[in-house]
């Protein structure tokens, strides 16, 4: 695999979110608006590709019985550094992703790129890796909150487009359920093409 | 691939030992950096509520009075511009709502009058009871240069003065339980008048 | 029709098909749809007319061209389904919230799964349920009834629901004692009739009976879950109302008030989005019961019928996974 192809392979063969269906909590949870979907999923990238790259550094030093516990303190570790700086220079944001932002610890997708590919390979792959699944949760994440905030906010990116209220449901839990089933159909009729 | 190091206890112990002196050095330092940004952030979150409710100000000064009626203490902010008090900001509650607890700030000028109203946290129905806020409809409006001394505090259906939010008369009257507790602390004995 | 697969061998063929059973249901929604038109005008003709117009044409589009099937728009099930959806919905609804509605009755609830028989969830509640959570200011302001060629108010009037009277009055701390004796009370005659605000098919409990006994007659529905339905609702009701008859409504209101007849006889005997076996329906019935009760007691909203039957439309196949339907000639297990 060259390293094009692993970058662009987190885009929409491997997609986190629509093919692997892997951190459905924050995609359900924070996809209320565009805005909100693209500020979790860069979070969620640099914290995926910070830990892609200091464990692939640290592979050969992590004795193999430990490696879990090694690979959960060092995300949980840039995960606090992304809450913290979120906090102190982007507190609207962080208000809005609250309770999601410490939860990217316990995100498959880190833990997943980490163990999967990280654990395995060298530090520019496992770089390009991280960037291409970051992008390409956060491609998802704000593909779903836009459609959520077009259809159940009549906005887009906070721009308001109609007066009034638009479809409810669709900033409200369920709605999330029915976007993403429906992004889902239309990625797998996409990807048979 | 790199060779890895034997799963012998020394070997882990000191791996993750490592990674955690690490991963804590790092931490503090980011927690030192962001400390006074955060401090900051929620000092002006909460001015810019305040000052919303009241005359323009230069100095705030806080008290917690316990209402008379019972229920949790409130914060009172008295804002000064020089040596001359301009008005009361008082961050009162209500349990009364669709869901969960209402935070609202009402501001007073000296004379008991209601300068204006903020909503600070609330979880009630989008589309119905988020409508207290002034972003969303001119429900609060009413409210404005008002003084609860001979404008009741109620909704129309129960006898007062409020045009309640159209099928959010729950909400509605909520919102108005806690103008009423701030307005009461105004009046109580050890109170501000 | 893979609804027919279920059981097996062998099969007895009846007179009954897709056809004849949901002709006979619209047959049997007959009375109720003069009753709404009787009191809601020309307003109710309009939703209904609009709603099924919707349901048959979205049903069309997406058999012909996005399924690229057999279009069996003349099986008369999105005809039920259309006049369903209009009788859970007041009679004052703008017309695109009614297609906004058909849309979602039959795109996300019906084809989405596959198309008739395949549905776990009864499609015009999906559209209901959706058009509550996503317009509730304008599915929540109920016209007054006008009967037509009476004396009336005019059509801007919007009042509460009868369940809706009891819920704003029971949280301001009145009894149902007071609530009932204010003037704008309906009272059980109105309320059996189908004088009182509400969603266009369920103010008339009489009306709804009238189908009810026909569609028995035709054995389109069987007993099983409307009694239990009802039985449950009743008991759990009355053990309330025993207990504290000033804050809790008494059954027989219970049953007269909201959409409780509509939702037992026309939405939770669908035959589709309910469990095969007899004792599985008992089931059913009971448990949409007991969360009706629940809902319009505790919940957040006056109404629970259709929460209640969608929850055990999702339990379905749960029920009928535990209470399989005897096979043909099987020998009991020694045991």
């Amino acid at each position: 695999m060259n390293q094009k192809e692993n970058f662009t392979k987190g885009f929409i063969k491997n997609n986190p979110v629509l093919v692997l269906l892997l951190g459905m909590c924050p995609t359900l949870g924070v996809t209320t608006s565009a805005i909100n979907g693209l500020g979790m999923g860069l979070a969620t990238t640099f914290v995926l590709v910070m830990a892609n790259i200091v464990i692939s550094l640290l592979k050969s030093v992590i004795p193999d019985k430990v490696r879990i516990p090694a690979f959960i303190v060092v995300i949980a570790s840039f995960v606090t550094i992304v809450d913290l700086v979120m906090a102190g220079f982007a507190p609207a944001l962080h208000e809005q992703l609250g309770l999601f932002i410490p939860l990217i610890v316990v995100n498959c997708i880190v833990l997943g790129r980490a163990e999967a590919f990280a654990s395995k390979n060298d530090v520019l792959s496992s770089l390009i890796d991280g960037l291409g699944m970051g992008l390409g949760f956060a491609f998802a994440l704000t593909l779903l909150g836009g459609i959520r905030e077009i259809l159940g906010s009549g906005a887009i990116f906070g721009f308001k487009f109609i007066s009034g209220d638009a479809i409810l449901v669709f900033v409200l839990a369920p709605g999330a359920f029915i976007a993403l089933g429906y992004l889902i159909a239309v990625v797998n009729r996409l990807r048979k093409v | 691939m790199a060779k890895k190091i034997e799963s012998s206890f020394r070997n882990m112990v000191l791996a993750l030992l490592s990674i955690s002196m690490v991963a804590s050095f790092a931490l503090g330092a980011v927690y030192n950096l962001t400390k006074d940004p955060i401090a900051k952030a929620q000092q002006a979150k909460k001015e810019e509520a305040i000052k919303q409710v009241v005359p323009a100000f230069d100095r705030i000064e806080n008290v917690s009075i316990i209402p008379a009626e019972g229920g949790d203490p409130l914060q009172v902010n008295k804002a000064y511009n020089g040596d001359s008090l301009v008005g009361y900001a008082v961050e009162t509650y209500s349990d009364k709502g669709f869901s969960g607890r209402i935070l609202l700030m009402v501001g007073f000028l000296p004379d008991g009058t209601i300068f204006n109203t903020a909503v600070l946290k609330h979880s009630e129905t989008p589309g119905l009871g988020d409508k207290m806020d002034a972003a969303k409809s001119g429900f609060p409006e009413q409210f404005r240069n008002q003084d609860p001394a001979s404008f009741t505090l109620k909704v129309k259906k129960d006898g007062g003065q409020v045009d309640a939010i159209t099928a959010a008369t729950i909400s509605s009257r909520a919102f108005c339980d806690g103008v009423q507790r701030a307005y009461n602390i105004m009046n109580q004995e050890g109170g501000l008048k | 029709m893979s609804l027919l697969t279920v059981s097996g061998s062998p099969h007895v063929h009846t007179q009954q098909s897709v056809k004849s059973i949901m002709y006979g249901v619209v047959i049997a929604m007959i009375p109720a749809i003069f009753v709404s038109v009787y009191f809601f005008g020309l307003h109710a003709a309009r939703v209904m007319f609009i709603s099924v117009l919707a349901c048959l044409f979205f049903e069309w589009v997406i058999q012909k061209y996005l399924i690229k099937g057999p279009v069996t728009i003349n099986d008369g099930s999105a005809l039920v389904t259309g006049i369903l959806l209009a009788f859970n919905v007041p009679s004052n609804l703008p017309a695109w919230i009614i297609v906004t509605g058909a849309l979602v009755s039959i795109g996300i609830g019906k084809m989405s799964f596959g198309g008739l028989g395949k549905n776990p969830f009864n499609p015009a509640l999906v559209g209901r349920v959706f058009l509550l959570i996503s317009f509730p200011v304008q599915m929540t302001s109920w016209p007054v009834p006008k009967p037509l060629f009476g004396p009336g108010v005019t059509d801007a009037i919007t009042g509460p629901t009868t369940l809706g009277i009891f819920k704003e009055g029971l949280d301001a701390g009145k009894t149902v004692q007071d609530i009932m004796a204010s003037p704008s009370f309906p009272g059980y005659i109105n309320d059996l009739v189908g004088a009182q605000s509400g969603s266009m098919g369920e103010i008339s409990a009489i009306a709804l009976l009238l189908g009810a006994v026909y569609m028995f007659s035709r054995k389109i529905i069987t007993w099983h879950i409307p009694v239990s339905y009802i039985g449950t609702a009743v008991v759990f009701s009355g053990i309330l109302w025993l207990i504290d008859p000033a804050h809790y409504i008494d059954p027989v209101m219970h049953l007269l008030a909201g959409g409780m007849i509509l939702g037992v006889f026309f939405m939770a005997t669908d035959m589709v989005s309910s469990p095969v076996s007899t004792k599985g329906q008992l089931v059913f019935g009971a448990g949409a019961g007991l969360l009706t009760i629940l809902i319009r007691v505790w919940g957040a909203y006056p109404e629970g019928v259709s929460f209640a039957i969608l929850i055990m439309n999702a339990f379905t196949p749960l029920i009928n996974s535990t209470f399989k339907p005897k096979r043909f000639g099987e020998v009991v297990k020694n045991g």
